[in-house]
């Protein structure tokens, strides 16, 4: 099963790396991680999209745990969190096609954030299944580039462990 | 007062209690080995390699429960000291190294000496350090040492600039370590240890598994407290060996791929396992789809990842050996006694029958030595006084199955990552620690050749370590597979050249001694625990068919073991055919 795992961490140098091959050395799977500074400046999160049984799960989030520069570990999973995820998406329609791209944008609540000659740049924000549906929807009009954030997750007040 | 970094590293060892640094010098650490020069107080011993150091170290700190330390310069001083860390790493002993590294503006340019040692070390340290600035140092130093002795412990290395080493700061040694990030939990919880205790009274088949972790947490009375308040037998992994007594009425031995018989069995048929400090290794479990069959689990750890790791678990407790085990004895005695007595007296009655039926056992020879006979002349002629260090392969586990060993930290033996070449060096550094105590590398012809060059630190510092010799010319226990399970293909485990021991020792001015028949044994042995004040290499020629048994296949269940006794009858009766 995926697991969205939150990590509060010590914001120096190496932590990533600690992390990282933690996952690499044991054999754990990584779908996505982001990282950033939190409102201290001292720690940082890191947001960990995983998959894996709930032994490996209960392993992970351990293995986690006992990293020294590992301060905090959730599992948002497990609780009731808000999933964010960014894309920006350059897409080449044909000329017929440029109304109807703007259009879905426009549904998506996404924004075109670049445009030239041949393609609009579009930024759109939200859950994993939004994002998967835009995606599927510019297919057709031909997608030249397409980067993505990775999850970022908090847990709703009142939620929280 | 400023103080350089160099000198802000000598007096944080020393606030630490540090006496034996075991060391190399090198470029970026002459400024740090310049003040060691006069010390008085600090004595580095020079070893001749660094891996030498590292399990000196490391024997040194398994043998007193203190950590020991290293001094080595960057990088091949510093990668030469992998392999040590991961065995320290493997086995939970606190060791703190300290490396030199090429000064901060040089970092990353490939300079001279210059290795990523932090990213090399990262899987194999409980944590390590890379220094930037001279007022984080002592810090760093204080938390290193707090981080590799409490909680499960292992090794860190701190890896210093060589500015960083030259900077000057005001010196501040601060007396409390506080990190958010690690809180390890002692106290078990109430609530499961009164599970634990209602098992324990409710259990007809119960044993104790022991492990390191008991070693660790000092926690051999309360385990011994436990085992006689219930009468329960005590079983104890290659790294628990010596948590309880060898000797006492309750001690099944080793579990596992060289296991007794009856514990193997014990584990198998049990309906109780409290596991104490243990982790599970696959070497001790076999198949795990088959590992206790019957039993509930009570996992007893500090480290709570190694719960439900490997097996699963009924009742675990994340905590110290020792608090737990005082709390759970304390709920123990509120109970009734006498019920589970009687209930576990046909169970120690079958097991009586098992240890009977199948003790460990070989068969004496008047010509040839074997090798289990000199390990048992070891134990006889020291009467069990010594600390005992192996290599790794049949040396190691003849070592475990013949010496009985009465106290901990008398057994030094790199049980998770089975190191060769663990073994000599780590008698030198317990030797270091206790000057006056017989101390014997229990080894084998190819192990010892891994770290041999340590003689001459052994003769410098006048270290009268003992060094047993099992010499087959072979790498024994890949032969030993090579035979029972590649069709008798020995593909490179003999050992063409092997040198003459007895001249080794000599030309390095060692004492060398050699025993090629039985009679010969124990004048041998007599002789060498006569010197007092260099080392002994005792080379014994010793029977080269000689196999490790009871043996539990790679990926078997504990109970289907190959008994040497059938394996015998069976190779007779194959004689006999033809």
């Amino acid at each position: 099963m995926r697991h969205t795992i939150s990590v509060l961490v010590e914001n120096k140098f190496g932590v990533l790396a600690r992390i990282s091959s933690l996952f690499s050395g044991r054999g754990y799977n990584i779908e996505s991680l982001s990282v950033g500074e939190t409102i201290d400046p001292k720690t940082s999160i890191m947001t960990i999209v995983t998959t894996g049984d709930d032994r490996i799960i209960e392993q992970i989030t351990k293995q986690l745990n006992k990293l020294i520069d590992v301060i905090k570990v959730t599992d948002l999973t497990e609780v009731d969190h808000v999933e964010r995820e960014m894309v920006l998406i350059k897409v080449a329609p044909k000329q017929d096609d440029k109304a109807e791209v703007l259009r879905l944008t426009e549904i998506f609540r996404g924004r075109v954030v670049d445009s030239s000659p041949k393609t609009y740049t579009v930024e759109i924000t939200g859950d994993e299944s939004k994002i998967n549906a835009f995606v599927e929807l510019m297919r057709p009009f031909g997608i030249k580039e397409f980067v993505r954030t990775g999850k970022i997750a908090i847990a709703r007040e009142g939620f929280k462990k | 007062m400023k103080k350089t970094g160099a000198e802000i590293v000598i007096e944080c060892l020393k606030r630490e209690g540090v006496k034996h640094i075991f060391g190399y010098p090198g470029g970026v650490v002459l400024n740090i080995f310049d003040l060691l020069y006069d010390d008085k107080d600090l004595k580095l011993i020079l070893t001749r390699h660094e891996q030498g150091a590292v399990h000196a170290a490391d024997g040194y700190a398994r043998a007193t429960g203190k950590p020991g330390v290293v001094l080595v310069t960057s990088g091949p001083g510093a990668t030469n000291t992998v392999t040590g860390l991961a065995t320290a790493n493997m086995d939970s002993i606190p060791v703190v190294v300290l490396s030199g590294q090429v000064p901060t503006k040089l970092i990353g340019n490939d300079a001279f000496q210059e290795a990523d040692i932090v990213g090399i070390t990262r899987p194999c340290t409980k944590h390590n350090y890379l220094v930037k600035d001279v007022a984080d140092l002592a810090r760093t130093i204080r938390e290193a040492f707090y981080i590799a002795t409490t909680g499960r412990p292992g090794p860190v290395l701190i890896d210093l600039p060589k500015d960083v080493t030259n900077d000057k700061t005001n010196f501040h040694w601060p007396e409390k370590v506080t990190l958010r990030g690690y809180n390890p939990k002692y106290e078990g919880n109430k609530w499961m240890i009164k599970q634990a205790a209602g098992l324990i009274q409710k259990a007809k088949r119960p044993v104790i598994i022991a492990g390191g972790g008991v070693i660790s947490s000092n926690a051999s009375k309360e385990l011994r407290e436990l085992a006689e308040l219930t009468r329960i037998p005590v079983i104890m992994t290659l790294m628990g060996l010596g948590a309880f007594p060898g000797t006492h009425e309750l001690s099944l031995g080793m579990p596992g791929m060289h296991g007794s018989y009856y514990a193997n069995k014990a584990i198998q048929e049990a309906d109780l396992l409290v596991s104490v400090g243990m982790r599970f290794d696959d070497r001790v479990t076999g198949r795990i789809s088959d590992f206790a069959p019957h039993a509930k689990i009570v996992h007893i750890d500090i480290d709570p990842t190694s719960i439900r790791k490997n097996v699963r678990v009924d009742v675990p407790i994340v905590g110290d050996a020792k608090r737990v085990l005082r709390d759970l004895v304390q709920e123990l005695k509120k109970s009734e006694k006498k019920q589970w007595e009687a209930v576990k007296k046909a169970w120690l009655k079958q097991l009586e029958k098992w240890k009977k039926e199948h003790p460990y056992s070989y068969e004496f020879d008047e010509e040839v030595i074997k090798p289990q006979y000199v390990v048992e002349r070891l134990y006889d002629l020291t009467k069990g006084d010594a600390i005992i260090s192996t290599e790794v392969g049949q040396n190691q586990m003849w070592a475990a199955q013949f010496f009985k060993f009465d106290k901990p930290r008398t057994f030094l033996t790199s049980g998770g990552l089975g190191t060769m070449g663990y073994g000599f060096p780590a008698a030198m550094g317990a030797q270091v620690a206790f000057p006056n105590k017989t101390v014997i590398d229990i080894a084998g012809d190819g192990s010892f050749q891994m770290n041999i060059q340590e003689l001459a630190t052994c003769v410098t510092y006048k270290l009268p370590v003992k060094v047993a010799i099992l010499n087959n010319m072979y790498l024994g226990m890949v032969r030993q597979w090579q035979e029972l399970f590649y069709g008798e293909r020995y593909s490179y485990s003999y050992l063409d050249v092997v040198p003459d021991f007895v001249k080794v020792a000599e030309a390095y001015g060692a004492v060398g001694l050699r025993a090629t028949k039985p009679s010969e044994v124990d004048d041998v042995i007599k002789e060498a625990l006569k010197v007092k004040d260099k080392p002994v290499v005792m080379d014994f020629i010793v029977d080269w068919k000689e196999k490790v048994y009871p043996m539990v296949p790679a990926g078997a269940a504990l109970d289907e073991m190959i008994l040497g006794e059938e394996k015998k009858k069976k190779e007779k009766k194959l004689r006999a055919v033809k």
